[in-house]
């Protein structure tokens, strides 16, 4: 395949998931938000583009974080290359180019996300409350996910989409997981209590994982379950473990197909064997935000080697 | 007032090849027309057949118009067609390999020595050398007007890049999809045989220094070309890789493709890139969208460029008047099909004939294409004769002249009901070691009412056309 097939069904995925993990951003902050508010200046929507790591940006631009700006700055705004609109049209354009790779099918998928995109960005922005933003997200990132999954070909063009989507979803959990640390960092003394509680229900909410925690671990929320589920727990379709075990999987498809391992397998392997060994209690002694910081270090290297070694088109 | 030739009616009765079709007009009430028209429009959109048109305006990705009634030719029709452009194919590549070498028609007084060596597509980067099979132009497209039940001109031939074969198929698609029962009533020739035998004809050219099965690719200009999704089409069908220029790099003594196992080595490249950009190292610097060192490969014998660089000097409309010499010099036959006559303006006589009857003649630029910068004497205003006067004289040699043809017309869906539009034929007629032809081609139809303008960018569409079986 030519690499640069490769790297436009890569990205087309990163794009793809990034997009959704903009809008599940977008719902933490929002329930975050509606919460009583115990601190005073606390301001919900700031550990948010932290954790994106758009602050700098959006701070620039926009200055205040208030609700409506951060909606245009997430959702909207083209400048930002994390928005869900930059996202869907680098997807859909990435997806134009290799047609030729794609089914109708997925076509279908991303072009009628990309054209009523479009729509919404005409329409009124007091007829478009955020759960109507999010919602239509996830719904248009879950089409073409479906469609990829039900008639795509399982040849090396499936295994580098799947690479993308499950290096940025690592990526993205992490980064979730971070808001959570931004958002507590001020008082430790609220480690275990009912506003935490709340936070940590917000974000499985938001990762649409709320039910499915319970079903795995009983009714009571810790930190520490919630840090297994999220990290550790292969069940989890988002977790960590499972995203860096596709990943794997993944590398390991292209080396057979090609008779050929590189140092993307080495790189992975070596990544899935730390995650696999790791106990909650190593997480904690590390420190959360520490492991995280880490973690995305990690997962951005293993994008790095990808793309030395298969999408840049240079080894000879 | 002049009469024009119907492809269905002659004297008042259906034409042989038309017969099946009354029943089927009769049978579609105006709502069924609309709705199968719909219906096309919707398909050619969810495929994404689209042309885009530069400097206009408005989309730039917009619908072919695709009109539903087929045009029809019958066997010996179609045989004698047939014939005439394996012979004019055969005839040009010949030329070709005759004027980049010897230049023996030039020698022997035939065609004029500044027309070939002083021509803007003379590559002087191929003299001396001989492509695979002897083969400059891999797929030739001949553009074709009836005026009569056995009259057929040649417009124009296309000897780079021909566009418009994904019409073909695609139309075809679509008709067989809306009106199954017109297949299974009427006898007509498949064309999807097309990408198969294309496929072969570029394995056939293979350079010398390729062992094994040659890898093929199609290089185009990238997804804003107006042609990208005819390139990709081919590619799909044919199984090959679409590449870009950037894709491609030149190591030792051949091109690779740059790809996820490392590179591998490229042996056909059916460029669908002008000759000026396919590398910047031998014609235009500035250019992104070829390959630095392509053609130090190609002549040395490590890839094969179809169309050759250089080809273009075939089908330029001061070359044109020469073809049927170069049938009668190269292969010692008559020509099966006709030029229609033409006048040269940098000739003295022929420029006062044309500047005397200016309201009666087409008039073309000699390297304009897409009916762009042309006049149509019988159409035109007063001031717009007077204004094209005026460019003639300051450029006698940049323009020929043609009487105005009655071109045919075949019955075609519009607004009101079923009426005559003017029609043309494009035929593609591939070159390797052997010449062949699907039964089939584009016809293009003037949408406009009295236009005898077919081409996509002045408003024309496409329609499905059949070659009956014996």
């Amino acid at each position: 395949m030519l690499s640069r097939t490769a790297a436009n069904l890569y990205w087309l995925a990163r794009y793809m998931e990034r997009a959704e993990t903009a809008a599940r951003l977008l719902e933490v902050g929002e329930r975050m938000s509606l919460m009583p508010n115990t601190e005073g200046n606390r301001n919900e929507w700031e550990p948010l583009l932290q954790a994106a790591g758009t602050y700098a940006g959006f701070k620039h631009k926009y200055g205040d974080a208030v609700q409506r700006n951060v909606e245009s700055f997430m959702f909207f705004d083209r400048d930002n290359p994390s928005s869900v609109a930059t996202c869907i049209a680098g997807a859909r354009e990435n997806g134009r180019v290799v047609r030729t790779a794609l089914t109708t099918q997925v076509w279908d998928a991303l072009n009628t996300a990309f054209q009523e995109l479009k729509a919404l960005e005409r329409t009124a922005r007091s007829e478009l409350p955020l759960t109507t933003l999010t919602e239509w997200t996830l719904r248009h990132t879950a089409q073409v996910r479906g469609a990829i999954d039900a008639t795509l070909l399982r040849n090396d063009g499936y295994d580098f989409l799947n690479l993308g989507y499950f290096l940025e979803r690592a990526d993205n959990t992490a980064r979730l997981m971070d808001v959570k640390y931004f958002v507590l960092l001020p008082r430790v003394e609220f480690v275990g209590s009912g506003l935490d509680n709340y936070q940590w229900t917000t974000l499985l909410r938001a990762l649409s994982a709320h039910r499915a925690f319970h079903w795995a671990y009983g009714g009571e929320v810790t930190a520490g379950k919630i840090a297994h589920f999220l990290i550790l727990n292969q069940q989890c379709p988002r977790s960590l473990r499972t995203c860096i075990e596709g990943a794997t999987t993944h590398l390991e498809r292209l080396s057979r197909g090609y008779s050929k391992s590189t140092a993307a397998q080495t790189k992975v392997r070596k990544l899935y064997g730390e995650l696999a060994e790791l106990s909650v209690d190593d997480v904690f002694d590390e420190g959360l935000h520490d492991f995280l910081t880490r973690f995305i270090r990690e997962v951005a290297t293993v994008g790095a080697v990808v793309h030395e070694v298969y999408l840049s088109g240079d080894i000879r | 007032m002049t009469t024009f030739f119907n492809e269905m009616y002659e004297a008042g009765a259906t034409r042989a090849p038309y017969r099946q079709l009354d029943a089927w007009l009769e049978a579609m009430p105006a709502e069924l027309r609309s709705l199968k028209q719909a219906e096309a429009e919707n398909l050619f959109r969810r495929i994404g057949i689209t042309f885009a048109v530069y400097g206009e305006g408005g989309d730039p990705e917009r619908l072919m118009p695709f009109d539903m009634f087929p045009r029809v030719f019958a066997q010996p029709e179609w045989r004698r067609l047939e014939h005439g452009v394996v012979q004019r194919a055969k005839a040009l590549n010949l030329f070709l390999s005759d004027i980049y070498n010897r230049g023996e028609i030039v020698r022997a007084g035939i065609v004029p020595r500044e027309l070939v060596y002083c021509n803007a597509a003379f590559e002087t980067a191929v003299v001396g050398f001989t492509p695979p099979q002897g083969v400059f132009s891999h797929i030739v497209g001949v553009d074709l007007v009836r005026t009569g039940p056995d009259e057929f001109f040649v417009l124009e031939d296309n000897c780079r890049t021909p566009s418009g074969v994904s019409y073909m198929l695609e139309n075809r698609e679509i008709m067989m999809r809306m009106f199954p029962s017109l297949f299974r009533e009427n006898r007509i020739a498949p064309v999807d045989s097309y990408p198969v035998l294309l496929r072969r004809t570029l394995a056939s050219v293979a350079p010398k220094k390729c062992t094994g099965e040659p890898t093929i690719a199609i290089l185009t200009p990238g997804a804003y070309n107006s042609a990208y999704y005819e390139h990709s089409f081919l590619a799909d069908l044919m199984g090959v890789e679409l590449v870009e220029g950037q894709d491609l790099f030149v190591d030792g003594e051949f091109v690779w493709m740059r790809t996820t196992e490392g590179p591998r080595k490229v042996d056909v490249i059916y460029r669908r890139v002008d000759d000026a950009f396919i590398d910047p190292l031998c014609f235009r610097a500035d250019s992104m969208l070829g390959v630095p060192g392509l053609m130090d490969v190609y002549r040395s014998g490590g890839v094969t460029i179809c169309s050759a660089p250089g080809a273009g000097v075939a089908d330029d409309k001061a070359i044109y008047c020469f073809v049927p010499d170069m049938i009668r010099f190269y292969l010692g036959e008559e020509p099966i099909l006709n030029n229609v006559p033409t006048w040269q303006c940098n000739k003295r006589d022929d420029l006062k004939y044309v500047l005397e009857n200016l309201g009666e003649l087409v008039v073309k630029e000699v390297h304009g294409s897409g009916g762009y910068g042309m006049l149509v004497g019988p159409k035109s205003t007063k001031d717009q004769i007077a204004a094209f006067r005026e460019r003639i004289i300051a450029n006698p040699g940049n323009y020929i002249a043609q009487p105005t043809l009655a071109l045919s017309t075949c019955p075609t869906f519009v607004g009101e009901g079923v009426a005559p539009r003017h029609v043309d034929l494009r035929p593609y007629c591939l070159v390797g070691d052997k010449v062949t032809l699907v039964p089939g081609g584009l016809t293009r139809v003037a949408m406009n009412e009295g236009s005898l303008v077919v081409n996509s960018s002045q408003g024309g569409g496409v329609k499905d056309t059949w070659v009956l079986a014996e």
